[in-house]
């Protein structure tokens, strides 16, 4: 038998099913893989080999008892570390969530349970999902599989690395302003971000509650329709969680495309595209034509705003979610002892000053817990967006920031919908450029967020989006198509993937490990 | 695009320091003198960058909170069993009993 790892899941389905593997054998082959590889590219913080280990017996002891142990029964899959797993370490990436054991499975972990899945450990992330490279993770670096210099993109970084790495063959990220889609497509990957409130957030550690949304990673869209079945649906735990049934989604897939209109972004094709992106991209709108899509032009006008929108959004929602974090409720407390001490040795100094006012100023015990804690636990990125949104919403510049970014998201939307009168999709690149150097942008968190241009109006309208691989740059790196359609409409966005996938082998390439 | 560069070039530093410090308080964050100035410089160049969205006239626009509008998502009124509290207190850095932990509120 040829290298498990190279599989697709459908594939690996269909040799459990029918007997030809265990998920003993399967689960095994992965974690051999994630031993000889991850210390290069590090995608996992946590792996428990025992563990999976035994999921796995206990899954093929259910299937020579002749039970249907589930539709993703002896599978591995690998797990971002923003979603909750009972009694299990969940750290975001963060400092201050480093020893934290959730005491309940999130929604999706426990769909993922009951249909038989094997976590094979959680992966690396930029601290709480905030960032496009995961280089802001407290707890891990990771590196792109195709060039170990470059980063991996993000915030799902170890979840697209696993992947495109054969160290799992499907995972679960999360989506705010581009998560998922982002690093599948600088590594190669299929990743969707479903509608907002397909998939259920219980569970999953807050960032921005309007825009996150939880979607699957792997080679293939096929593989992706698989995973996606399982996890959607309504969960009376999230209020925003959508009462709408689940179509088949594997099935639909294998209905042509003949007739699709798909609508070629305007907006998308502008100053800052990189030549290579855009090169491949054109080449694929081709393909799709090929294919019997019926190609337009639409335009999404307020685009040039969406990065302006999202960064004045994501950092109140964030400030506001991760206020939570103050060392009293859970996670980390800085030492009270160096508080107790350094605070006295700040009132002695400023009693022999006199200076009366800054006396009154000083912290009480209490709010200096708090601020201590949060500046220890949290890294600069956490804390640069936790400022932003405190300053957009406090008094005086609420109207001026928040208000105004929830106006223009309107605007941003109507243009989707607009547009999706005239087309079933639109058709674009997912980002500008492929997978940059490491440490390249870390100085300049601006250069880091103007990378987002394509993907974060999907977050502030709502509507799902897909990234496939479409090509790779001179320089070998992958570069990713992003297909976007209006809400609900993933059963199209994963058929037209998945006859892309037909036509192409983009997705067949496999970055060199040794 | 050309707009966000032109943006980018026509950033001006409207947060002071003593603002940006006045937020560190607000958000509950301790600040060391470097952080203040870093923070100070990065906060003016993004805030420089959105402001652009003063450009769009949105007189008659309603804010838009959620992707998803949906209204009234209601839970019968009825006890259901929630989390212990021997285990919602597991992960608390320090507890007394059935009570977090934390310095004293009230004098010394």
């Amino acid at each position: 038998m040829a290298d498990l790892t190279d599989y697709t899941a459908v594939k690996l389905l269909s040799l459990l099913q029918a007997g030809e593997l265990t998920s003993t054998e399967l689960t095994k082959a992965y974690l051999d893989r994630i031993e000889a590889c991850d210390q290069k590219i590090g995608s996992f913080l946590r792996t428990d080999p025992e563990e999976s280990l035994k999921h796995a017996a206990a899954m093929d002891r259910r299937r020579n008892a002749g039970e249907s142990p589930g539709p993703l029964a002896g599978l591995p899959i690998a797990l971002k570390d923003n979603l909750c797993t009972r009694g299990q370490t969940t750290t975001c990436g963060s400092r201050m969530l480093e020893n934290f054991k959730p005491p309940y499975d999130a929604t999706v972990v426990e769909k993922l349970r009951e249909a038989g899945a094997i976590p094979l450990g959680k992966t690396n992330l930029d601290e709480f999902a905030m960032g496009g490279s995961t280089e802001s993770s407290a707890l891990g670096e990771t590196c792109n599989p195709w060039n170990t210099t470059c980063i991996p993109g993000g915030s799902s970084g170890g979840a697209a690395t696993c992947i495109a790495s054969g160290m799992s063959p499907l995972s679960i990220g999360s989506d705010t302003g581009g998560s998922i889609r982002q690093p599948a497509a600088f590594c190669g990957v299929v990743g969707l971000k479903p509608t907002y409130g397909r998939v259920s957030r219980m569970g999953l550690v807050a960032f921005a509650s309007s825009l996150d949304q939880i979607g699957p990673l792997a080679r293939t869209a096929e593989d992706a329709a698989l995973l996606l079945e399982v996890i959607a649906g309504h969960d009376a735990r999230d209020s925003t969680s959508l009462d709408q049934s689940v179509p088949r989604y594997r099935s639909v897939l294998q209905q042509p495309l003949k007739g699709l209109k798909l609508g070629v972004v305007e907006e998308h094709f502008g100053e800052g595209l990189d030549a290579e992106v855009e090169s491949a991209v054109r080449e694929s709108i081709r393909v799709y034509q090929e294919l019997g899509a019926k190609i337009t032009s639409v335009s999404l006008p307020h685009s040039e705003y969406a990065i302006a929108t999202y960064y004045v959004i994501a950092p109140c929602e964030a400030s506001s979610n991760l206020a939570r974090y103050d060392g009293v409720h859970y996670g980390y407390r800085t030492d009270e002892n160096i508080l107790h001490a350094t605070l006295k040795q700040q009132r002695s100094g400023l009693s022999a000053t006199d200076d009366e006012q800054a006396l009154n100023n000083l912290d009480s015990p209490l709010v200096r817990l708090y601020r201590q804690t949060r500046a220890e636990g949290f890294g600069a990125e956490v804390k640069r967006r936790i400022m932003l949104g405190t300053y957009a919403l406090s008094a005086g510049y609420y109207e001026a920031y928040y208000l105004k970014a929830l106006k223009v998201r309107r605007l941003i939307r109507q243009d989707y919908d607009e547009a999706f009168r005239e087309v079933d999709l639109v058709i674009g690149p997912v980002t500008p450029t492929p997978a940059f150097p490491r440490g390249s942008k870390i100085d300049d968190p601006l250069a880091m967020y103007l990378g987002d241009l394509y993907t974060v109006s999907a977050n502030l309208a709502g509507v799902p989006a897909i990234s496939i691989p479409c090509g790779f740059s001179n320089a070998g790196l992958p570069i990713g198509l992003q297909l976007q359609g209006p809400p609900l409409s993933e059963d199209r966005l994963l058929q037209a993937a998945h006859w892309f996938q037909k036509e192409t082998a983009w997705h067949q390439r496999r970055p060199a490990l040794n | 695009m050309k707009s966000q560069q032109a943006w980018r070039r026509g950033k001006k530093m409207s947060l002071t320091r003593n603002e940006v410090e006045r937020v560190s308080l607000l958000a509950r964050l301790q600040l060391t003198e470097d952080d203040l100035e870093t923070m100070t410089t990065q906060l003016n160049q993004i805030v420089g960058y959105v402001e652009q969205l003063a450009q769009l006239p949105t007189d008659n626009i309603q804010p838009m909170a959620h992707g998803v509008e949906r209204f009234n998502v209601f839970a019968n009124d009825e006890r259901r069993p929630s989390l212990p509290c021997d285990e919602a207190l597991t992960n608390a850095p320090r507890r007394d009993d059935d009570c977090y932990l934390v310095p004293a509120v009230l004098g010394d």
